[in-house]
């Protein structure tokens, strides 16, 4: 694997450098113009009550709040309902994915109600949700399971799909039983694509996490940034609302990196 | 590590598709003795695709059998491999995975694999390739990659089929030579389908020619010549000459008792 990076890698540290410089700028100027805002917010006095959604308050909120070991305690509990969603939607959507790149008359049977139930919006699930699982916790993670579920799903089949029919007959030609045509063949060859699906589903999961953690719940970053409007400590608000991004841009460059390495196709693919 | 051949015996074989389909080829018996090297020629849709298939345990037939020193053939097994006319190598291994793919199917230790995997690049001289991605190396250098993971496996008979129809004339010109010396070095047989008359002649011991449809086996000639083959050698072309004559007739050939037809 090593040895078929090393094209890529030649001047690999400087592109790396430029690529960090980028990303430094592109963040700088984010922060550029929200500070710009934040200067405009406290000159303006219809609008000066909310000087602390100001770039610098909210930098001041962020040792409070650490100190206090709030952000650890909200990103703990989100990140289990998260890790926990993840889990199941990938339990069940790469297997179900497996079946309808396989077996076509699955593919046929299945795809209507799943387009149709992928279609619903995870949070029209919520009611019923909070009928069904006796805690919350319980119903937050229905949630992110039947909001992430669909991207595995479709990313799985579709990369199964791709697979060349032919591996499978130089495999059993060369004495593979079935168990190896799974481990051998079909998942290496679509890691790629189901990695792939994660990252989407990460990204509607995450998404799905914070509203569904607006009510009921008493942990995790969603009841963080209530609370924090409830008790109008707003620089906190603006706070948690950045640790959502950092998180989830770290999360998302987890998966990006993984992704890459789990790539074995040519012509530029990322 | 050098490999007995075996014994094919082809016992009555029929074939057609399905149920309603006519005959791919009717009844036929073909016997190889161990170690040879047997050319089966034939323009395309006379069935020598599909007998091929059978040997390797892709296919069944309808009728008959094929036994190899006596066992019948019935499925794959490493013991016969095929090598197909593309070499559909696994895209996220490099060359010495791909060689040793046949092997982690099978209880092999780690060190037993690594010593067959070098030993199968060395034949097919790919060692200075052995750790990179298949995806570097040229249609030639994979479809050697592909022999050398057919190789690993010590099959008593080595399928190909039209194995380097896609490859330009000299790639293909020294594939033939080596899988001739490697086979007759190893002792192993192969079977092995082309319509290039001149694939043939250099890598056979004995040609069939198959014709018509159903398909059968029309003509046969010995390959009598000495190693190593040159194609500009006189009585390669000699032998050539004879062939595509043989050839030619086949091609003009009807099956005379149509009866078995209807």
């Amino acid at each position: 694997m090593s040895s078929a990076m090393t094209p890529a890698a030649g001047g690999g540290f400087s592109r790396l450098l430029e690529r960090f410089g980028w990303a430094v700028a592109g963040i700088g100027l984010v922060a550029g113009l929200w500070f710009l805002a934040s200067l405009w917010i406290a000159s303006n006095p219809t609008t000066k009550t909310f000087t602390a959604f100001g770039l610098i308050p909210t930098l001041q909120a962020f040792p409070e709040l650490w100190a206090a070991g709030k952000i650890q305690a909200a990103a703990a509990a989100s990140g289990y309902r998260l890790g926990m969603g993840l889990l199941i939607a990938i339990a069940i959507g790469a297997p179900i994915g497996v079946l309808m790149g396989r077996i076509k008359w699955f593919n046929n049977f299945t795809n209507s109600p799943f387009q149709f139930v992928r279609m619903i919006s995870p949070l029209a699930w919520m009611p019923l949700a909070v009928l069904v699982f006796s805690t919350w916790n319980g119903s937050i993670i229905f949630l992110i399971a039947i909001a992430s579920v669909w991207p595995v799903m479709f990313a799985t089949a579709a990369g199964l799909a791709k697979v060349d029919p032919a591996w499978f007959k130089v495999a059993r030609n060369l004495g593979a039983k079935p168990w190896h045509m799974l481990t051998k063949v079909i998942m290496p060859a679509i890691m790629f694509d189901v990695l792939s699906g994660i990252r989407l589903a990460l990204g509607v999961a995450w998404i799905v996490l914070v509203p569904a953690e607006y009510l009921g719940v008493t942990s995790g970053l969603g009841y963080a940034i209530e609370d924090a409007r409830e008790t109008l400590s707003y620089n906190h608000l603006t706070a948690l609302v950045v640790t959502i991004g950092i998180i989830g841009y770290f999360l998302d460059g987890i998966l990006v990196a993984l992704i890459k390495r789990a790539s074995w196709h040519r012509g530029g693919v990322a | 590590m050098a490999i007995r051949g075996t014994e094919i015996k082809i016992q009555g074989l029929t074939h057609r598709y399905t149920p309603r389909s006519p005959l791919t080829f009717n009844h036929i018996d073909l016997a190889s003795p161990p170690g040879e090297a047997l050319a089966i020629i034939g323009r395309s849709g006379c069935g020598k695709s599909t007998l091929l298939h059978i040997l390797a345990g892709i296919h069944k037939p309808t009728e008959g059998r094929v036994l190899l020193d006596g066992t019948a053939i019935t499925a794959p097994s490493p013991r016969w491999v095929m090598m197909f006319q593309a070499p559909h190598l696994f895209p996220w291994m490099t060359v010495s995975q791909n060689v040793g793919v046949g092997l982690s199917f099978g209880r092999w230790s780690k060190q037993k694999t690594e010593d067959r995997v070098k030993e199968a690049i060395k034949l097919v001289e790919l060692e200075a390739w052995a750790d990179n991605n298949v995806q570097d190396l040229s249609g030639g250098q994979q479809q050697r990659v592909a022999l050398a993971r057919s190789l690993v496996m010590e099959p008593e008979l080595l399928l190909l089929d039209e194995p380097f129809s896609a490859l330009d004339a000299f790639t293909r010109s020294s594939l033939q030579k080596d899988v001739r010396s490697i086979a007759k070095r190893k002792g192993f047989n192969i079977v092995f389908v082309t319509h290039d008359i001149d694939e043939a002649v250099i890598m056979g011991d004995r040609a069939v020619i198959m014709a018509g449809s159903p398909g059968n086996i029309v003509h046969e000639l010995d390959i009598d010549l000495p190693d190593p083959r040159d194609r500009t050698d006189p009585s390669v072309q000699a032998l050539r000459t004879r062939l595509m004559t043989m050839f030619q007739e086949a091609a003009n050939y009807k099956k005379p008792e149509s009866a078995t037809l209807a």
